[in-house]
């Protein structure tokens, strides 16, 4: 029922995007795994696993944007939540290679070897229980939004300094994780994954299924983000972007409202880096550099804010011309990627997904 | 008692060395001591070592040297001596002169044991003690020190006993002092005269000979000596608090140079400007083309380097902000999220351009010769550049106050920041005003860059260092307070150098950041927060 009245209120290019999803989710692991290679519809292994990696950058963008786009709060720190949901995932991981590991110590992962630890810290205890550190993907970086929007929303630090706060708690987070000390791999991170849940992750079906996954995951953020923002909630929320003085006058709790919906926003970033990780097979400090985070918003920035389909499809084009010129013409992707920025913000501040929107809505309004 | 031997041993061989026998005398002696060495039997070469060591010969302290570093050979045929160098050159050990590489053939090195080697440690000591180079003798009498060798006590006594440069002569008196501090031997009156010449030394070796003084040692002298270190760890800990508080001052003004531009841009006009970083990276680039351009045609100048390159720095990153803010930023006045996205991608722009026209691998800038090395404040070794750029920072500081509060420049923007439209009214071209401020507070950071460069390394990446910290000292500090960044800098530079012995390095700066967090939340203007009207927005 809750389905039924979702898809109704769903814009055309909202049916575009589920069908499309759906579609991936079934065609590539299927073109992957029933042609053989060389036929023209077969899906290389290495796609595969590029295709799940974008998958869940769009999902990492679509969080986003239900903050940013939908509430107004630029998090310049959503990298960081989908680091702490990937470390979370290669925790896990790292205990269920067991005594494969170089060392051959069935609690302890290699690098505590290596650095001579002899008991686990807490930290990692039960990581070996899957149930257990999927709670954490979600827990840990919930955890951090409730604490860093608890403490911002209810002192009002908005606007700018909201987006600065967030990027130095990442940047902190960055630094901390190079620590050895910290018990979460060093500047080497968490790697050499072997099987997850007992299926290996380099087996081309196991990453078929990721992918499968992570689409879905993708599908599933897109039902709660959707859930949410055409609800009432969703509507204090826009008021509160557009007006928030005037919405807390109305005797709306703000603070609360943000709160909620950064917690949300944050546990799916988590979702997305959990799936992340075990497609790309490693996860280090490096992932939560400042200028991921920032690079996130700039997918949904093209693809168009407030829009959630425009955020995905940003981080996908964007993503994908990334791969391309990077292979092609190393040394412009900066240059494109600057220009994207200027440019996207001077000309087309609607993104892709708006702009065409607001075509097409015109071109209706005119008979 | 077994010292007593030695102790004369030494007592003869300093004596020996000013006795400067008749030359004829001394050059028969001397072919016979060298010959001695070449029997190639330990007592003969103890004794050889003992004798050249008392000769006075120029080659005498590299033939030990040599023979120490196993570089003394004879030939069995004519039992001639040869010191081989370290780079494997053959030379005569009498003259010092180099023989043909054929002369090496066949030669055998002159072996050591360890009495020895005992022998030899004792004659080195006299003879760079009596070296003509006061820095050889210093060297010498801290070695000694060092070694605690109480056998060369009467080597030092005599060389204090002639020693001219009072600076050497400090040395000697302290090797003394520490030889004799431990010494049973040595009546209390001049142990506890040793105590004090060591708590005036007050430094660490001190302490720790002060520490060492043997339980039997009598009462007197360990109260004597309990006080005394006492003393010199009050010291040390003193200088220990000033040298951290000059590092964090130093710190803390590379700071404040990194956000002074961005007081400016952010604090003044509002602009989140992430391309910050990439002013001062220009600027610092900008000396490196300085720098190029002089070693190429004008090496005289070069020390004159930083000079030329601080008026060029304040243009091409000026330019280039002026440039931004009439392409860019003026569209999005009012914006300032969109503006912190456009700035970003002109900073990967600007990293790319950099990266594309000077390679990405880090750039060699030099320093001019009043910037290299360091200089001795009280025991604490200071380096010239970081004194320069504290210095610096104030400059610029005090340069950009002036600009604000007394010329008509700053007169008009001032105007500007308050009320606009009235600043519009009265005939301010506000639109050229914000232009000049964006430029003014990029110009900044590339003179910020001029001095970076000479402390970091010169990569694109160089701006990317700084941005977040930027931002921390301006929000801090409290936005459009320039007083306030002043304070943020220093404090935040002084506080992470104060926690850096305690928590180690990064998890200072981790501290550091949390602490700025939690603050923000708590007073999220900042420490010096704007009152009145230009408070709202």
């Amino acid at each position: 029922m809750i389905v039924q009245r979702l898809a109704g209120r769903l814009g055309l290019s909202e049916r575009i995007f589920v069908a499309v999803v759906v579609a991936l989710c079934v065609l590539v692991p299927l073109a992957n795994l029933v042609f053989p290679p060389g036929s023209p519809f077969h899906v290389s292994n290495a796609s595969v696993v590029l295709y799940g990696k974008w998958m869940t950058y769009a999902l990492l963008a679509l969080s986003l944007d239900l903050v940013w786009g939908y509430c107004g709060i630029l998090s310049l720190g959503h990298g960081a939540f989908f680091a702490l949901g990937g470390y979370a995932m290669g925790m896990y991981l790292m205990r269920s290679i067991g005594t494969r590991g170089v060392y051959g110590n069935a609690i302890l992962p290699d690098f505590m070897v290596f650095l001579n630890w002899k008991e686990l810290p807490y930290a990692w205890y039960f990581f070996d229980w899957f149930g257990y550190a999927m709670l954490m993907v979600m827990f840990v970086p919930g955890l951090l939004a409730f604490v860093l929007g608890w403490f911002a929303f209810r002192s009002r630090v908005t606007g700018v300094y909201l987006s600065i706060i967030t990027q130095a708690v990442t940047f902190a987070l960055q630094l901390s994780f190079f620590r050895n000390d910290m018990g979460f791999g060093g500047n080497n991170g968490l790697t050499d994954f072997k099987d997850l849940l007992g299926f290996p992750v380099q087996a081309q079906s196991t990453r078929a299924v990721l992918f499968a996954l992570s689409a879905l995951a993708l599908l599933g953020g897109f039902a709660i983000a959707k859930a949410i923002v055409s609800s009432k909630l969703g509507l204090v929320l826009i008021a509160i972007r557009d007006a928030e003085t005037r919405t807390r006058f109305l005797g709306y709790r703000v603070e609360r409202f943000k709160l909620f919906v950064f917690v949300v926003s944050a546990v799916m970033a988590g979702i997305a880096g959990a799936l992340y990780v075990p497609q790309v097979g490693i996860i280090n400090p490096s992932e939560f550099s400042p200028a991921n985070s920032i690079e996130a918003v700039i997918w949904v920035a093209v693809g168009g804010r407030g829009t959630l389909t425009g955020a995905a499809l940003g981080a996908v084009l964007v993503n994908a011309s990334k791969t391309w010129l990077t292979a092609a013409l190393p040394t412009l992707w900066l240059f494109v990627l600057g220009a994207l920025f200027i440019l996207v913000t001077l000309f087309l501040p609607k993104g892709i997904v708006g702009t065409l929107g607001a075509w097409f809505a015109d071109r209706r309004g005119k008979p | 008692m077994n010292r007593l031997p030695n102790f004369l041993a030494a007592i003869a061989l300093v004596l020996a060395a000013f006795l400067c026998a008749a030359p004829s005398a001394r050059a028969q002696t001397l072919d016979e001591t060298l010959a001695r060495f070449a029997t190639d039997r330990f007592p003969d070469t103890a004794r050889a070592v003992e004798e050249i060591a008392r000769s006075g010969h120029p080659m005498a302290l590299e033939i030990v040297e040599a023979l120490t570093d196993g570089r003394l050979a004879w030939r069995p045929s004519d039992r001639r001596l040869y010191v081989i160098g370290a780079d494997g050159a053959t030379r005569a050990a009498e003259t010092g002169k180099a023989e043909p590489d054929s002369e090496a053939a066949g030669l055998r090195r002159v072996r050591v044991n360890n009495p020895v080697r005992q022998t030899i440690a004792a004659a080195l000591g006299v003879l760079r003690l009596n070296s003509a180079d006061p820095g050889q003798r210093r060297v010498a009498a801290e070695a000694i020190m060092q070694s605690r060798d109480a056998t060369q006590a009467p080597a030092l006594e005599a060389a204090l006993g002639r020693e001219r440069d009072a600076r050497v002569a400090t040395a000697i008196t302290l090797a003394l002092a520490a030889l004799r501090v431990v010494d049973p031997a040595q009546p209390e009156s001049v142990r506890l005269a040793a105590i004090d010449a060591l708590a005036e030394r007050g430094s660490r070796d001190a302490l720790v000979l002060l520490r060492s003084i043997p339980a039997d040692a009598p009462a007197a002298i360990r109260a004597r000596a309990e006080r005394a270190a006492a003393g010199v760890e009050r010291h040390l800990a003193i200088l220990g608090g000033i040298q951290n508080l000059f590092f964090g001052l130093s710190l803390g003004s590379v700071l404040l140079l990194a956000a002074i531009g961005l007081a400016i841009t952010f604090g003044v006009m509002g602009i989140i400007n992430m391309a910050h970083g990439e002013m001062v990276m220009l600027g610092a680039y900008t000396t490196f083309v300085v720098q190029e351009v002089l070693r190429a045609h004008a090496p005289s100048l070069f020390d004159w380097s930083l000079l030329f390159a601080l008026p060029l720095a304040f243009l091409v990153s000026g330019s280039v902000g002026i440039a931004i803010e009439r392409t860019i930023i003026r569209y999005l006045y009012g914006r300032p999220l969109e503006t912190l996205l456009a700035t970003w991608g002109v900073s990967l722009a600007l990293q790319q351009a950099v990266r594309t026209i000077f390679g990405s691998s880090n750039r060699e800038v030099g320093n001019p010769a009043f910037m290299t090395g360091s200089f001795d404040l009280f025991g604490i070794a200071l380096t010239w550049s970081r004194l320069w750029i504290v210095v610096f920072t104030i400059a610029v500081f005090a340069f950009l106050l002036f600009v604000i509060r007394y010329t008509d420049f700053g007169l008009r923007m001032r105007a500007v920041v308050q009320n606009r439209a009235m600043a519009g009214s009265v005939g301010i071209r506000t639109n050229w005003i914000d232009a000049f401020t964006f430029g003014l507070g990029s110009g900044i950071a590339g003179i910020a860059g001029v001095a970076l460069s000479q402390i970091d390394n010169v990569s694109p990446n160089l701006g990317q260092g700084y941005i977040i910290d930027s931002f921390m000292v301006v929000v801090f500090g409290g936005v459009g307070s320039l007083w306030g960044t002043l304070v943020a800098a220093l404090s935040l530079g002084v506080a992470n150098k104060l926690l850096e012995p305690v928590a180690g390095a990064v998890l200072g700066k981790i501290a550091i950041l949390v602490f700025i967090i939690l603050f923000i939340q708590k007073r999220p203007r900042g420490l010096f927060a704007q009152k009145g009207r230009t408070a709202e927005s």
